[in-house]
Parts: C-alpha cells; sequence; structure tokens
C-alpha cells in the first residue's frame, strides 16, 4: 500500500510538473490582452505538485510504527490482470478489426476462461451480442460503430 | 403564478406517447443499470447518452434523467437483497436493509427502501419546482466574478465536506481541471498540453473520462472481488406493501431530517453518497433504539434511501440554475445539454422554458411511474444478478466500449477510456475521490473562461472576488470551506491539549 502510494503520489508530482512546464512554454504571465493560455493552469499545476507533496508526507508519517494495509493480495491483482489484459487486446483492436469481430472474440475468451463454459452457450453469447448491438445501433439509432476488413467482405 | 402555468405545459409535453414511452425505457434501463454491478448512475447515462442525439432535447433529458432516477432505485435492490450495493449511494442501505432480508422481511425492505426514495425525490423536485426559479432569477445579476466564486465554492465544499484526506480530493480536482485544459485554447488560439499529437487536440472528453473512470475501474474491481452472489428472493406483494406503507409515516421525523440532510447535500456538491451515510448516522444517533441499527430496524433504511434520492434529485437543481451540476451523473446530464445545443446556465430559465419545466414535470411524473415499476419488477431484476459475471461483464465492457466510440466517432477514445480506467481503478484502491475529478473536467473550461474574464475586468487583481458584498460573502463562505478541514483540525489538537486525550473509539 505504502509502495503503492508513493508511486502515485510521485505520479501527481510529476504530471503536475508537466502542466506547469506546459503553462510556462504558453506563458503564464499577462499579455497586453489580459492573461496568457498558461496563466490558470500554471497554478493547477502547482497545486498538484503542493497536494501530492504533502500526501507523501502524510504517507511517510503514518508509516513509523504501523503496519501496512495490502492493496492487493497476488491473487486479486492475477485476477484483475485476467480482465485486463484481455481487454486491452480488445481495445487495441478495435481500430483495425472493427468492433464486432473482436467483441465476439473477447466475449467468446472470456467466457470460455473465466465462466469455463461450453461451446454450446459460448456461441450463442458469443454471436448473438454483436448481431444485437448491429441492430440497435447502425439500424435502430443509425449510428455507425467502427467496422474492419470482415463487415467490408460482407458489403458494409 | 406563471410558474404553474408553465409547469402545467411542462406535463402537457411529457405526456406525449414518444415521451411518456422514452420515460419507461429510461426507467427500466436505469433500474438494470443501478443493478448491475460494473454499471453505475454516470457512466450508464454516459453510455447511452449518443443514442439521444437524434431526439429532440426535451426527450432526450426526459430519458436520460428517468435513467438516473431509474438507478437510484436500482441501487436498493441489491443491498437488501445480495447485501452488495448497486451504487455507491446504496452501501448505508445495506447496514439494516439485508439484515430485514435475512430475517425474511425483505419485501418489507424494499418496500420501505423504495417508498423512501420516492418520498426523499418528491420533496426535492417540490424545492426545484419553487426554489430553482428564484435562483436562476437572482443568478442572472451574476458577473464572471461571481460565477467564479459559485464555482470556487461548489469545489470548496468538496474539501470542506469530504470524508478522506483532503489532500487528495484536492490532487483529484486540479488533476481534473488540468485534463479539462488540454487542447486548443479558444480565446488564445493556443494548444495547451499536446506535445504535438493531433487525437488531444480535441482534449479530453469528458464522457470518455466518466465512462473509463467509473465504469471500467468498477468493472476491474468487481474481478478482484471475485464475487459469488448469494442473495435472498423477494417477490412484493399488494398486502405487504400496504402494510409498510402503514407503517412508515411513525418515521416522518427521520424523513423530514432526511430530506433536508439530502438537499442541503445534493445542491452543494457533496454528492447522494456522503447524504445517505450522514442521514444513517444522524438517524442512529437521535433513535431511541440506536443499539439496534444494524441487526435490521425499518428506520435504518429509510433514513439512506431517502436521503439519497433527495440528493440525487437536488443536485440538478444547481445543473440547471448556475450550469454547475451537483454530482457526477448531472454533470453527465450538463455535457448533455452541451451536445444538444443548449447553453446551462440561468439564462436556460428564460431561454428554454419548455425544456426546463418538462424536466421538472418529467421528474414528478418520473418518480411515480419508477416507484410502480420497481415495486413490481423486483423478481425480475433480482434474476439478472444471477447473471454470472463471466457473462455479464465483458458485455459490460463492450457497452462501455462503443459509448466511448460513439461520443466522437473516434476509435482512439477507447483506448483513452481503457486508460482511465486503469487509472480510476487505482485511484479508488488509495481512497483518491472521483467525483470532485470528473466535475472538474467537466467545469474546467467554464470555471477558467469566468475565471479569465474577472481578472481581465479588474486586471489581474485577485480584489475582483471581494468587491462587492455579494461576491466577498459567496468567496468567504468558499473560504470557509476550504479550510474547514484546518480548522476541525486545529480545534481537536486545541482540545486535546486542554483535555486527557479520549481512549480512540470504534469507527462507526
Amino acid at each position: 500500500m505504502f509502495l503503492m502510494e508513493w508511486l502515485v503520489a510521485i505520479a501527481c508530482m510529476a504530471f503536475g510538473a508537466v502542466v506547469m512546464w506546459d503553462s510556462l512554454r504558453v506563458g503564464a504571465g499577462w499579455a497586453f490582452d489580459g492573461p496568457q493560455a498558461g496563466y490558470f493552469p500554471f497554478y493547477v499545476g502547482l497545486l498538484i505538485c503542493a497536494s501530492s507533496v504533502v500526501t507523501l508526507v502524510q504517507v511517510v508519517l503514518r508509516r513509523i510504527g504501523r503496519r501496512d494495509r495490502l492493496f492487493a493480495t497476488w491473487e486479486q491483482l492475477w485476477r484483475v490482470s485476467e480482465v485486463l489484459i484481455p481487454s486491452m487486446v480488445y481495445v487495441l483492436a478495435i481500430p483495425w478489426l472493427g468492433i464486432y469481430v473482436p467483441t465476439a472474440l473477447f466475449i467468446a475468451w472470456f467466457m470460455w476462461r473465466i465462466g469455463k463454459y461450453g461451446a454450446a452457450k459460448i456461441l450463442p453469447a458469443a454471436l448473438g451480442v454483436p448481431v444485437l448491438t448491429f441492430l440497435t445501433f447502425e439500424v435502430w439509432f443509425k449510428l455507425p460503430l467502427p467496422k474492419g476488413p470482415v463487415e467490408s467482405l460482407i458489403g458494409y | 403564478m406563471e410558474s404553474f402555468q408553465l409547469l402545467f405545459h411542462g406535463f402537457a409535453t411529457v405526456v406525449q406517447p414518444f415521451n411518456l414511452m422514452v420515460m419507461v425505457v429510461g426507467i427500466v434501463l436505469g433500474i438494470i443499470i443501478g443493478v448491475l454491478p460494473g454499471l453505475g448512475g454516470a457512466n450508464g447515462v454516459a453510455i447511452l447518452l449518443p443514442l439521444t442525439f437524434t431526439m429532440s432535447p426535451t426527450s432526450a433529458i426526459i430519458m436520460l434523467s428517468c435513467i438516473y432516477w431509474g438507478a437510484l432505485f436500482g441501487g436498493a435492490i441489491t443491498s437488501v437483497l445480495f447485501n452488495i450495493p448497486g451504487e455507491p449511494w446504496s452501501v448505508a442501505t445495506t447496514f439494516d436493509g439485508y439484515p430485514m432480508a435475512q430475517h425474511g422481511q425483505a419485501s418489507e425492505a424494499l418496500t420501505a427502501a423504495f417508498t423512501s426514495s420516492f418520498v426523499g425525490a418528491l420533496f426535492a423536485v417540490l424545492v426545484i419546482t419553487f426554489v430553482a426559479p428564484l435562483v436562476a432569477a437572482f443568478a442572472l445579476e451574476f458577473g464572471p466574478a461571481e460565477f467564479f466564486a459559485v464555482q470556487f465554492l461548489a469545489f470548496a465544499s468538496f474539501i470542506g465536506l469530504g470524508r478522506g484526506s483532503p489532500f487528495k480530493t484536492l490532487t483529484a480536482m486540479m488533476i481534473g481541471f488540468a485534463l479539462a485544459a488540454v487542447g486548443l485554447d479558444t480565446v488564445t488560439g493556443s494548444l495547451r498540453m499536446t506535445f504535438g499529437s493531433t487525437e488531444l487536440l480535441r482534449g479530453f472528453g469528458f464522457l470518455i473520462a466518466v465512462i473509463g473512470l467509473f465504469g471500467i475501474s468498477e468493472i476491474l474491481q468487481t474481478m478482484e472481488e471475485s464475487l459469488t452472489l448469494k442473495g435472498k428472493d423477494a417477490k412484493i406483494n399488494l398486502k405487504v406493501v400496504l402494510q409498510t406503507w402503514k407503517a412508515l409515516p411513525r418515521y416522518w421525523v427521520t424523513f423530514i431530517r432526511s430530506v433536508v440532510v439530502g438537499c442541503w447535500m445534493g445542491i452543494t456538491p457533496a454528492g447522494a453518497t456522503p447524504a445517505s451515510f450522514m442521514s444513517y448516522g444522524l438517524a442512529k444517533r437521535f433513535s431511541k433504539e440506536g443499539d439496534q441499527f444494524g441487526q435490521g430496524k425499518i428506520e435504518g433504511v429509510v433514513a439512506p434511501e431517502t436521503a439519497a434520492h433527495a440528493a440525487g434529485t437536488s443536485a440538478l437543481l444547481p445543473m440547471i440554475t448556475l450550469g454547475i451540476p451537483g454530482s457526477p451523473t448531472a454533470a453527465v446530464l450538463l455535457s448533455g445539454l452541451l451536445i444538444w445545443g443548449l447553453q446551462p446556465g440561468p439564462l436556460l430559465f428564460l431561454e428554454q422554458k419548455e425544456f426546463v419545466w418538462s424536466l421538472i414535470a418529467s421528474m414528478y411524473l418520473g418518480n411515480v411511474v419508477g416507484l410502480l415499476i420497481v415495486l413490481t419488477t423486483v423478481p425480475w431484476m433480482a434474476a439478472i444478478l444471477r447473471i454470472p459475471f463471466s457473462i455479464i461483464g465483458p458485455v459490460i465492457l463492450v457497452f462501455c466500449a462503443i459509448g466511448a466510440y460513439t461520443v466522437n466517432n473516434a476509435a482512439v477514445d477507447i483506448i483513452f477510456m481503457m486508460m482511465f480506467g486503469v487509472i480510476g481503478y487505482v485511484l479508488k484502491k488509495l481512497d483518491y475521490p472521483l467525483a470532485p475529478l470528473v466535475l472538474a473536467l467537466v467545469l474546467g473550461d467554464m470555471a477558467e473562461a469566468s475565471f479569465r474574464q474577472a481578472m481581465l475586468m479588474s486586471q489581474g487583481a485577485l480584489a475582483i472576488f471581494w468587491s462587492n458584498p455579494l461576491v466577498s460573502s459567496i468567496s468567504g463562505l468558499g473560504l470557509l470551506m476550504l479550510f474547514w478541514p484546518a480548522l476541525t483540525w486545529a480545534r481537536e489538537r486545541l482540545r486535546g491539549l486542554v483535555a486527557p486525550r479520549p481512549a480512540p473509539t470504534k469507527p462507526a
């Protein structure tokens, strides 16, 4: 937990520093026509840095004489990564393959790996969701969704 | 009474068949959203927002606000039957709701919860009906300095009323402001924090951040806990409903107290979640049988549900009058207004009378319809929760992705959504509050614009925020809120110096 607190506070400080640096780049002062573009964000960045420093100090002070609370057990992290990694792959695949094919594969993979279902249950769910999505969004609400090579083969 | 006439016009608009259909669809979707883990009010509304692009603004706001009411109702179902809060604001409902279900009083608990929600919402709508026009008329006098002062007060309240570390609240809030500044600065035309990337030119989409921070992070958290759902069954019949209704008026003091707490916390942007906790705590303290709370007291269900619904509803008051949302979900509705081409703020009451009063009328009707729907559909909604997460989880994620994509038709937004999801998961685990981040993200541009205009008027002197009694009192209140944690800390320290340190008490 302390390690994560440290890392996040430091990451926030770094983010605040970037904000301040970029605000200085566009000008955080006063031009002839009023405040410059970086005027407001500069102080925002400053406050991020300052409050993260306080959080960091608090974490250090609290650490003395206390036992650490676990951020997450390895088992929990494993379960989270079981969703996170396939979701990342899914999300990264959408710009290339459109949304429908990755959706079917993603649901199938998830049900197979985590739900331990057989093909008889996986297939209708994995095919049904994309088809229903298509009907709802593209046909009913006329909102185009990303499409890839497979859809263009069928003629969309 | 011009307001009443307008309100009747509003009712006339709402009872048009299409709007009624939209209302029922919204409520049912909302209850489902409230029941499902990983889909909350804020990101549920955000995902469904693109569906309203083709509707008229009035039908769109009716649908989205009804989703919100539905989600508020739905959260109670899972709390009582499964001991799992479907929404953060129904955590306090589990304290007494689930023990009641264990004692075989699930239907009574649910009836009490829904009825209290309804009462809370009804009073909040009455407050909106009578107070909102006054606030809007008052706010017409506001200049940029006053607007910035109100926004300052809103954000300072997060720090003053927040439950966690004030510094973490400040960090989260400022990250929101910084993210809001990304992209093209419309005043000077310079690019801020884009680092040469064209994708960042548009800035970070608020809806994408909401879907990631609230939706994806919630799915990750649900996975971590590896839910195995063992719930109680409930079938509500008319007899139980009538019996419970007969018993409820006895708790009128609790109702009034909870409504007041809820409305106050909703209008200041503390939101429904702290309101429900505070109301539960107060009910426990003032009750003669306070020690029986937590074992299945009906008052322990009434208090948090009334307050949560009153807060959730009254969060729309500052949204429609000042353009400052009182909760993350209200913030999503606000960004909806912008997409439909309406400018939120006091002028809305003058220029979009039909829209505003239809919204208010739909709040009355939506809550009546919502109460009826939720009372009759409880068994089906509970059945939804029995669908294993390994099926419902990926489907929710797919809908999040579709929702993020359709906001701007940009596939890269889905990747941003995922990033926000991971960030949200980590921040939530470390008790950084997400609501101030999201509100800062949606209000960032407006707050900055009014700050700049104020600075222009005063040539850079902060004294403009103290230049007349009105702005000074708002700024003063803001400062008080900002330093409230410091004041309580100092008071406790002083007391510690005078009196011997009391024995550590168990957290309630």
